[in-house]
């Protein structure tokens, strides 16, 4: 068997043994939550009988391993099932969000990871002088900065003050692309500002790492343009600790930013778990968790794989 | 125009500005007096309601979690998505008087125990059936089975059974009420086509605006009912609520004028935010309260003197200044505030006083062990400030306040009407009894200072049979004398309800029975 199919073989399945792990977890976590759903749902004013009653007709009486069951199999076959407290179908209503989500994800990722690539070999490029300098202070800063508080500076600076970017990021299907990328300017400038310090900081220092080799030198010594050396011969060996980081950036973009969907008023996945976990609706909260960490899984199968794939070392192992 | 000089209008419109102030100011924006007059005399006429235009309101309290069935309603979006799609029998008017709506009339025999509603003929759902008593019965039997789990079950257990009789739906109680039409105005119970027992969640009702898009915790937008029977309400073809829970981001909304309306202004932010242009701050006073409440039956509570030190340990003026930045009124250790009917305003006021604390604190002989007060954020905005103000005022009487902060999740469930002495709120209720059916009754399920007294419950059950207004007002001052000296409850404020507002929306009324108008800003304002 060709060792690099065999090697993805062996991590995917990996990856579904680790998934099944988390969602034992997040059973387990879900489920020694304080309170009570059927508590929650109806509120302090319950009587205890229609608190009996519906936790009957939820299935709150079945042993925790009976439900775990229930609810892995339904998994396997694709229901996620009905939420507790709406009754609407898991999967239609968190589909929408979960693309939403994707959607902010993906254009985030489109400005970002090109542009701390870039910023990352300009640093390099003019290391210890001035781009340098500015380029590393202005991510650092924006890096150190919690992002609901970039978030509500963008708000007041360029919707309050200089009203040229919406301050809700509403998106709905009947909005044309134009339109849905003109609502999301805000939060995606606010992910850039986020993820950006740190992806071109790794970057400045893969490449930094790999300057110093002897082939580097050849190169200079060649008389090559030093942009050349650094993004024809630095950057390809530098390729591996860029992705991972590039990849836990991308991930964090789907699952973590909870925070500027609030601030945004945009409908992702993160105001939806928030929601229901509030309200101890512990499907949903499963699924959501599910798929967070099928995301981070899969981000970090993705990265390890483009790292085994550049490094020829790894690609041929002896 | 400019921003200033159009806020300046409104405001000399709504009379907060004098006319000879509006001239003056106007003329240093370089605006000729000629030109002013004119621009004055075209803002009072534009009282009348223009029709059409879209309101879009930004409302904190909905989740993801929300359903259109109007029994499981229990926050702010999903309340103002039934008020703006249903309508209900009746309604509580900003001046508390009874707003006849679906039912035309309402009669009741002498015993006030059986209540006759006429219904209105000629009203439409919006799936185009006719309402007819029958849909009327349907909808009240559903809210009175427990499987419905409705937020208006409390409501539906005293009555005994329900009839059509013609045109009219008659309600028969096992105890006399002469309240109960006011309780038919509770916003669970909209009128649904056959009671909305087959589709409890359809959103079909006969209110002024149609549900058109419905996604929960983010977004929700009508459009005009066409055949709506009330040509008075109703000016907008459409209405937009975005669901935004975050304060912060709702003001940013409201100021940048992506929406019209925004709910739940904090105090503290709200004197800022009048100062935008293009926008003013409503407030209004409400029914709702904030409350440190007692165990009356638990130790140290159950001594009245200590609870009589403690009511007077507070400065209630400092609280409503500091937590809520004066948007509210100072309570009076009673659940009921002047915005309720057959109030009362006799009952003195009480005030901070160290001595009179001090003195109740001795007649106490408590042993000096730390009292502990419960608080958590969620128990009201400020809760655990206002709790530290309590501290150290009682600490001036010698009183030692212990605070335990407690986690929000759980808070009440674990904590509020389980632990002696804690802090929460309470929304208003219609009417005098039903507040008081609701909390301070002895037999209450959410009885959370544990007060039982006797002779407060037989006044309570007179007062409800009594249909004798100010016989009813009478008795109604004698229990709030008594819950005032006897009871666990120590209320430092009322809270208003805070809105900003769009100039560009006309036709705002003060109506505190619930925020932004009790829900009626759909239906009762325009866009100029």
């Amino acid at each position: 068997m060709n060792p690099i199919l065999k090697l993805l073989v062996q991590r995917i399945a990996l990856g579904l043994v680790l998934l099944f792990a988390a969602s034992v977890l997040i059973f387990v976590g879900t489920t020694i939550l304080p309170g009570d759903v059927a508590q929650n749902i109806l509120g302090q004013g319950a009587t205890p009988q229609a608190l009996e009653n519906l936790r009957a007709q939820l299935g709150l009486n079945d042993p925790a391993y009976v439900r775990y069951f229930n609810w892995l199999g339904g998994v396997l076959q694709g229901d996620l099932g009905t939420a507790l407290t709406n009754g609407q179908d898991i999967a239609t209503s968190m589909g929408g969000r979960l693309w939403n989500t994707l959607f902010l994800a993906f254009w985030a990722a489109v400005v970002s990871v090109p542009l701390a690539i870039l910023l990352g070999l300009i640093a390099v490029r003019y290391r210890d002088r001035w781009p340098d300098k500015v380029i590393s202070t202005i991510t650092l800063a924006t890096v150190s900065v919690p992002e609901f508080l970039l978030g509500y500076i963008a708000i007041f600076l360029l919707s309050v003050t200089f009203p040229i970017a919406p301050s809700l990021a509403m998106i709905n299907d009947s909005m044309s692309l134009g339109a849905k990328l003109q609502a999301i300017s805000l939060p995606v400038l606010v992910l850039v500002l986020t993820v950006l310090g740190h992806m071109m900081r790794m970057t400045r220092a893969a490449i930094l790492n790999v300057m110093q080799s002897a082939y580097i030198e050849t190169a200079e010594l060649k008389g090559l343009r030093p942009f050349t050396v650094i993004a024809r011969h630095a950057l390809p060996n530098a390729i591996a600790p860029v992705v991972n980081v590039v990849m836990l950036n991308m991930a964090y973009l789907v699952v973590g930013v909870v925070v500027v969907e609030v601030v945004f008023v945009y409908p992702g996945m993160g105001q939806y778990l928030v929601d229901h976990v509030a309200k101890r609706d512990v499907p949903v909260v499963q699924a959501c968790g599910l798929v967070f960490a099928a995301v981070y899984i899969s981000m970090n199968i993705l990265a390890d794989v483009i790292s085994i794939l550049t490094n020829p070392r790894l690609r041929h192992p002896k | 125009m400019n921003d200033e000089l159009n806020h300046l209008l409104a405001r000399t419109v709504q009379g907060r500005v004098s006319r000879r102030a509006f001239m003056g100011r106007a003329a240093a924006m370089g605006v000729t007096a000629a030109m002013a007059n004119t621009l004055l005399a075209t803002s009072l006429r534009a009282q009348e309601p223009v029709k059409g235009g879209t309101l879009i309101m930004g409302l904190g309290g909905g989740e993801s979690t929300n359903s259109l069935d109007p029994a499981l309603a229990a926050s702010q979006v999903p309340f103002h998505v039934l008020r703006t799609t249903g309508e209900s029998l009746v309604d509580t008017a900003a001046d508390g008087a009874l707003e006849m709506r679906l039912a035309e009339s309402v009669e009741s025999t002498p015993d006030a125990k059986t209540w006759m509603f006429k219904i209105r003929k000629g009203v439409e759902f919006h799936n185009g059936a006719t309402l007819t008593p029958d849909d009327v019965l349907k909808t009240l039997q559903r809210h009175s089975d427990e499987k419905a789990q409705s937020g208006a079950l409390g409501i539906m257990q005293g009555i005994e059974s329900m009839k059509v009789d013609g045109d009219y739906v008659s309600v028969t109680l096992g105890t006399p009420n002469a309240d109960l039409p006011y309780l038919m105005g509770d916003y669970h119970l909209m009128i649904q086509p056959g009671g909305g027992i087959e589709t409890p969640a359809d959103g079909i009702g006969a209110g002024a605006y149609k549900i058109v898009t419905d996604e929960p915790g983010v977004r929700h937008v009508f459009e005009k009912h066409a055949n709506y029977w009330d040509s008075s309400r109703g000016h907008y073809d459409r209405v937009e609520f975005i669901v935004i829970n975050d304060a912060t981001a709702r003001m940013a909304a409201v100021q940048s004028g992506q929406v019209h309306i925004a709910n739940r202004v904090e105090p503290k932010v709200a004197g800022l935010l009048a100062r935008a242009p293009g926008l003013e701050v409503k407030n209004v006073a409400g029914r709702g309260h904030y409350v440190f409440i007692m165990h009356c039956n638990t130790a140290p509570f159950d001594n009245k003197d200590l609870r009589l030190a403690l009511k007077y340990a507070i400065d209630r003026q400092e609280m409503l200044d500091k937590i809520l930045m004066g948007y509210g009124t100072i309570g009076n250790d009673i659940p009921i505030n002047a915005a309720y009917p057959l109030f009362d305003d006799s009952l003195p006021q009480r005030e901070f006083s160290v001595e009179k604390a001090a003195e109740h604190y001795k007649a106490s002989g408590h042993d000096g062990s730390p009292i502990i007060l419960r608080v958590s954020d969620v128990a009201f905005p400020g809760a655990i400030d206002a709790a530290a103000l309590f501290q150290q005022s009682a600490q001036k009487a010698g009183i030692p306040l212990q605070i335990e902060r407690e986690p929000g999740d759980g808070y009440w469930s674990e904590v509020w009407n389980k632990q002696p002495f804690s802090a929460s709120y309470w929304g208003g209720r219609p009417v005098q009894d039903q507040m008081y059916s609701t909390a301070y009754q002895s037999s209450a399920d959410w009885n959370d200072t544990r007060f039982f007294n006797d002779e407060f419950d037989t006044l309570l059950l007179q007062a409800r049979g009594e249909l004798d207004e100010a016989k009813r007002k009478a008795t109604y001052a004698q229990m709030a004398a008594i819950l005032h000296e006897e009871g666990g409850l120590i209320c430092p404020m009322f809270n208003d309800f805070i809105e900003a507002v769009s100039n560009k929306v006309q036709g705002w009324e003060a109506n505190g029975v619930q925020e932004v108008m009790n829900g009626l800003a759909p239906h009762k304002t325009w866009l100029a």
